[in-house]
């Protein structure tokens, strides 16, 4: 009986990719949206205000405009929320700043861009992959910053879930890069039994709040964060501050704190960097593609196996930090490798900087707010 | 479930005019045969910045094994319901396939092979014209074997709002009977795939 009960609970739906990203987001535990609705991620938006105002605690507010949208994140987020916001090309510009502030105020929080064609408003209604190297070094100074990408629908479901595990783990803002394509394309997915799910909710301080220091280094380089208003008092600044949080200059401390933001993500570049390795065994020619230009590819592959090419596929899905051992390895294996993407080279520039000569690296650029084809993908791979 | 035809990317378009409804057609569509049949069902969208007007088009992949690529590479089937769209999309439909057209819609067609209705002219019989995309829905539903009327019926009920059902089953049934009554063996002419 027990069982059967289990069984029920894994329900399969129709949906968009933006309503997946919905259905994780509540799976994972968020219960504040801020947002400014902007094609092609409205319906994130629209869903968020459907759903989490039938929650206990959940808050849906429309803000003014895309700061203001992820200020109230940030806030909701140091009040103990699992917040999260969603935006497109222009927002995304506009939110910039406070990226950097809950980058140096440790404030987790999920971002979804759902790329379209830009610069500035671009092609409202047309995909592209062009923010990528923005999702990674948009705010300024030196930060580190975890930016994931989904390519279907189930998977928007999957990363949504792992990106508010990754923000709550490590105490940093994660970008989930999907473009409209993905966003906009409807499959069956199931949602998975919330009980088996790997939920991951940030730490608590067990000690007394007279002892708690907010920014205290430790092994995983992740303090404890209480919710304010839990008789925790802590100041909290965008200056660069010492282990209480307040402002400081001094350049032992500046050093050490910078050091350990950087810590914090690179010492699990293991847990963070997520692939999905497609027919790479004795590969000889791979294909390093993300979001919905991976399906081209995934497409392209079987084509070309079909042939009797010996090609292989390496889907990324942690974009940043760069997956550099594992891309390492298929440049070690191979004899070329081809990055299709919807913009004019930003993750075949990455590939590059990994490649230091060890093999041919092409590209395949398309950015005319069209999806690249399989058939694209074959030719140039044939053409080597 | 068992008795699905056995599909290989089934490539479907539908296309017209912003606020005919076409997204909402592939939407029904989709989920009576990814959620109701046993298949793999993928459907992208793609339409201009208008509320009303300009161009808009849903595509639709079936198949029987899990779909890779999401969108169309060349069309099994092609519904047109403007004559802009016609013109445009014609040539992405590989041999044998088919072309359903508007006639009430589309004056000009590229070929003399197709199924035509009156689509547009049958909703605004039936009395509200927003019905055209659920007339089709009907008329598709005779047309592609695969598809079960008692399927669509429930995805239709599940998506459209319970205060407009009513005259969207009339709509639905007037295009099923008539795509049965003028074209009664379209359903065995298939072809491709």
């Amino acid at each position: 009986m027990a069982n059967k009960t289990k069984k029920k609970k894994q329900t399969e739906i129709f949906a968009l990719g933006n309503e997946a990203v919905v259905e994780g987001a509540l799976l994972a535990g968020c219960d504040f949206f801020a947002g400014y609705p902007i094609t092609p991620s409205t319906e994130i938006a629209e869903e968020m205000a459907r759903r989490l105002p039938c929650l206990e605690r959940g808050v849906f507010i429309q803000m003014e405009d895309e700061i203001a949208s992820l200020g109230a994140v940030i806030g909701a987020s140091l009040a103990g929320r699992k917040a999260m916001t969603a935006t497109s090309g222009p927002g995304f510009s506009l939110m910039q700043e406070h990226i950097g502030y809950a980058c140096i105020t440790e404030t987790p929080l999920v971002l979804v861009n759902v790329m379209r064609a830009g610069p500035s408003t671009g092609m409202p209604t047309s995909p592209a992959q062009a923010d990528v190297q923005q999702a990674r070094w948009g705010t300024h100074g030196d930060h580190p910053i975890v930016v994931l990408s989904a390519g279907d629908v189930q998977e928007c479901l999957e990363m949504t879930v792992t990106a508010f595990n990754f923000a709550e783990k490590y105490r940093t803002p994660v970008i989930l890069l999907l473009d409209e394509v993905t966003a906009h394309t409807r499959e069956k997915i199931t949602i998975p039994d919330p009980e088996g799910l790997y939920i991951y909710s940030r730490l608590l301080p067990s000690m007394p709040p007279e002892w708690y220091m907010p920014f205290e280094d430790n092994m995983r380089g992740v303090s404890a964060m209480p919710p304010l208003g839990s008789g925790y008092r802590y100041h909290v600044t965008g200056l660069t501050h010492d282990d209480h949080g307040y402002p400081t200059s001094k350049p032992k401390e500046v050093e050490s704190f910078i050091n350990r933001l950087f810590r914090k993500i690179d010492q699990f570049f293991y847990d963070i960097q997520i692939v999905d390795e497609i027919q790479c065994g004795d590969a000889d020619t791979c294909i390093i593609a993300y979001g919905c230009v991976g399906r081209s590819a995934e497409l392209a592959v079987q084509m070309a196996r079909e042939r009797g090419e010996k090609v292989g596929l390496l889907k990324l899905k942690t974009l940043f930090p760069f997956p550099r051992p594992v891309v390492e390895k298929m440049l070690r294996q191979c004899s070329s490798v081809l990055v299709p993407e919807m913009n004019m080279g930003q993750i075949s520039r990455e590939v590059k900087r990994v490649n230091n000569g060890l093999s041919k690296v092409n590209t395949l650029n398309r950015i005319d707010g069209q999806i690249i084809t399989p058939g694209e993908i074959l030719k140039k791979l044939l053409k080597g | 479930m068992s008795k699905d035809m056995p599909l290989n990317r089934f490539e479907i378009r539908l296309s017209g005019l912003g606020g005919q409804g076409i997204i909402t057609l592939g939407k029904i569509m989709g989920q009576a045969l990814a959620l109701d049949h046993g298949y793999y069902v993928t459907q992208t969208q793609s339409y201009g910045p208008e509320a009303r007007g300009g161009a808009s088009r849903s595509d639709l992949v079936i198949s029987s094994s899990p779909i890779s690529y999401p969108k169309t590479i060349s069309l099994d089937l092609l519904v047109a319901l403007s004559q802009e769209a016609c013109n445009k999309f014609f040539t992405n439909l590989k041999a044998g396939g088919f072309l359903v057209v508007d006639t009430s819609m589309v004056a000009q067609t590229p070929t003399n092979i197709f199924l035509g209705l009156p689509l547009t002219d049958m909703a605004r019989k039936i009395g509200l014209v927003q019905t055209a995309n659920i007339v089709t829905l009907g008329a598709l539903t005779h047309f592609l074997p695969f598809m079960r009327a008692a399927s669509v019926r429930k995805s239709l009920k599940s998506i459209l709002p319970s205060k407009i059902i009513d005259i969207n089953i009339k709509a639905f049934n007037a295009g099923f009977n008539a795509a049965k009554k003028e074209y009664p063996d379209a359903p065995e002419k298939w072809t491709s795939s």
